[in-house]
């Protein structure tokens, strides 16, 4: 019998054995126990300003998932898609942003939202079924939400064509210069048009950071049933660098994604981030998450809160007062008011609203198809059956 | 000074695509091998050179990519116009043309544009192997949010591809690719041509209707040659949009012949067609001396090209419609 052929090395042994705790490549500067550590390459000094302003940020965030959760229990809204535990993959991303700069979000970038300046009440409606996306996309550069996984990882590839063609990219121009940031999940990295989108990336050398918050799970799917190999490793074979962050660390996830956006910016094309984290609530609220994982998982990840890190290091080096806390726990208060009043005053849309927009002009056949309609309800009017 | 010259339809289709590219620099051409080598059947010959690689763009081999970087682009406001180099490759982008290209605008509510053009090379008879001589026009027909025009001949290239490019909505712009380098006719650069979503009359006749659009306009002329030597006048009219429908020539035709004959090179079966009868039975019923017949592809697949003729619908196929609607 001949040897086997061989195919090259072992995986195992390249890409390491099981990385449940992100692996040593992984990029962090405050430890889950609120430690400050730093890296050589992704480091920024945060002004105590900018801690706090983080930290408000991510309770902000929570504030509008568990409010937003608890709407949908109410039966305000017909679903939402949570995303508890992923705040400083969020805002980390969404504030490393500059104005000019444009996000397409999946259904779950509720946070980035927040920091684009979208009003959260507007991330509603989709949910509450009283509009497909409420916000002007170009008012705040953020994109609508995209329902069919990963299909907006090549929208934003196009979109940063469409800069490269208007000359925003790569002038040194700090207000001129612009990039995209592609959200998606690990789930969306198996799909065809996620792969598209790095090829045409890469082969343009395009003004996009693909930005993958690896939450461990696609609905019940664990992330080993979608790679064999760490996501950010993959890649290099598309011919762009991957860096693998710690997305449960707000301070790691800003500096990584800053340096990708401004890499973007100044014309050295894309580059993969794989903020890894954990989804600590269900894949939305029709999910029931115990069918499928242990709750040891979610016990271990408790204690990697993106939050409660955050807060240790500020309490801990005294950048804040218990001033602070009251002062953000109204903001906070204030924000589900605002949630809770504005939800229920959506306006529902009107039965003949449906045939509108459909084009930028309305044809004759759906005008003909309007009128029916109407003649058909008016029919009903003076009737009293 | 003449202002008119002898064109094909591949050559129309190229002078329209430079037009539009000259009167708005939004204007970007995308596609496989639409670069230097001008498109595998040469629409967009020269243009890269004389538009340089930023407008016309040559693609990685990804449908989906090219649709979905599409919609990125015109979110950013261009107007992208995109080849697909064969209809039997439409299907990778098929979700990103329904779900995406086609309900931007409706989910934003009017807020963003979709000023895309797919172009699509379509339908049989030029010996190809499989998945080059398809005719999925009704399946983009059936997707609210998208417009789907066909041309026939090449001053119609000429003028339906500036006016789909210039239309704010997405529009699927179909090309007869066996009629590309075939018949010529006399363009006039200075003639105003009718409005983009409207069906015309192409031969008047006062027997029978035959409706017909991209490459069967060619055939139901034919047909209607053959039948005016035995003394039958038939009206055929060329449909050109076949979403939205322009049916009021055709209820007219119809109310005045009392016969209807539809031929396309698709499947009948949930085909353009049915629809266009359907209308037709909704709004011209007393009119009618016998159902509208269909002519198209029977339920199969494309079949090898050796056959290809004995599937697609021809001049007697045609005219054996039109008998029978006289037969009833």
């Amino acid at each position: 019998m001949s040897d086997p052929v061989s195919f090259g090395p072992d995986l195992a042994e390249v890409f390491g054995p099981s990385q449940s705790d992100g692996g040593p490549d992984l990029v962090q500067l405050l430890t889950p126990e609120g430690e400050r550590v730093h890296h050589p390459e992704f480091d920024h000094d945060f002004s105590a300003e900018e801690l706090r302003g983080l930290y408000r940020d991510m309770v902000l965030t929570r504030r509008i998932d568990v409010e937003a959760t608890a709407l949908q229990r109410h039966g305000e809204l017909g679903i939402w898609a949570q995303l508890l535990g992923q705040e400083a993959a969020q805002i980390g991303a969404g504030r490393a942003l500059r104005p000019q700069d444009y996000v397409f979000p999946t259904y779950r970038e509720h946070g980035v939202a927040y920091c684009k300046g979208v009003d959260p009440l507007r991330l509603l409606g989709l949910f509450r079924g009283v509009d497909q996306g409420g916000w002007d996309p170009n008012e705040n550069n953020f994109g609508l939400y995209t329902i069919v996984i990963g299909a907006q990882t090549l929208h934003a590839t196009g979109y940063a064509m469409g800069m490269q063609r208007d000359g925003v990219v790569g002038t040194g121009d700090p207000d001129r210069d612009s990039a995209v940031i592609a959200h998606f999940g690990d789930g969306a990295s198996s799909q065809g048009d996620v792969n598209e989108a790095f090829i045409f990336a890469a082969s343009y050398n395009a003004p996009v950071v693909f930005f993958c918050q690896n939450n461990q799970w696609a609905i019940s799917e664990p992330i080993e049933r979608q790679t064999r190999i760490p996501l950010y490793q993959r890649a290099l074979g598309f011919g762009f660098p991957g860096i693998r962050v710690d997305g449960n660390d707000v301070l790691a996830t800003y500096a990584v994604t800053k340096a990708a956006l401004q890499r973007a910016r100044e014309g050295n094309g894309p580059s993969f981030v794989e903020a890894y984290t954990y989804r600590m609530g269900a894949h939305t609220t029709t999910d029931d998450p115990t069918r499928y994982r242990l709750n040891d998982e979610l016990e271990h990840w408790k204690l990697k809160d993106p939050i409660e890190r955050l807060k240790v290091y500020l309490r801990r080096n005294g950048l804040v007062d218990q001033q602070f806390f009251d002062d953000l726990d109204a903001e906070a208060k204030e924000m589900g008011h605002h949630l809770r009043e504005g939800c229920k005053a959506l306006p529902d849309p009107k039965p003949m609203d449906q045939f509108d927009y459909v084009f930028t002009e309305m044809t004759d056949e759906i005008a003909a198809q309007r009128d029916e309609f109407a003649a058909y309800l008016a029919s009903f009017e003076g009737s009293h059956s | 000074m003449s202002t008119t010259q002898k064109i094909t339809l591949a050559k129309g289709l190229n002078m329209g695509l430079r037009k539009a590219m000259e009167d708005d620099d939004k204007v970007l051409l995308m596609g496989e091998d639409v670069g230097k080598l001008g498109g595998v059947f040469r629409i967009t010959d020269g243009l890269q050179k004389d538009f340089g690689e930023d407008r016309v763009i040559d693609s990685p081999l990804a449908e989906s990519g090219i649709v979905g970087t599409a919609v990125g682009m015109a979110l950013r406001g261009y107007r992208p116009v995109i080849e697909i180099q064969f209809d039997g490759f439409v299907y990778p982008a098929y979700d990103q043309i329904v779900c995406q290209v086609a309900k931007y605008t409706y989910r934003s509510q009017g807020k963003v544009k979709m000023p895309i053009v797919i172009r699509i090379p379509f339908g049989g008879g030029i010996g190809a192997v499989e998945h080059h001589s398809e005719s999925p026009e009704a399946q983009f027909a059936h997707t609210p949010g998208l417009k789907v025009v066909a041309c026939s001949n090449p001053v119609d290239g000429y003028w339906m591809i500036q006016q789909a490019i210039a239309h704010d909505d997405p529009v699927i712009f179909l090309e007869p690719k066996r009629q590309y380098h075939a018949d010529k006719a006399e363009l006039d650069e200075t003639a105003t041509p009718e409005p983009l979503f409207t069906s015309r009359v192409v031969r008047a006749g006062s027997d029978a209707t035959v409706l017909a659009y991209g490459p069967t306009v060619k055939t139901a002329l034919k047909a209607a040659e053959a039948a005016a030597s035995e003394g039958r006048n038939l009206e055929v009219i060329d449909l050109r949009t076949l979403s939205p429908l322009d049916m009021a020539p055709v209820f007219e035709s119809v109310r005045r012949t009392g016969r209807c004959v539809i031929t396309h090179e698709a499947h009948v079966n949930l085909g353009m067609g049915a629809e266009v009868a359907a209308r037709i039975t909704e709004q011209c019923f007393y009119s009618l001396e016998a159902p509208v017949l269909r002519v198209g592809a029977f339920d199969m697949p494309y079949p090898p090209s050796r056959i290809e003729e004995e599937y697609l619908p021809d001049l007697d196929r045609v005219l054996d419609a039109v008998d029978r609607t006289f037969a009833f």
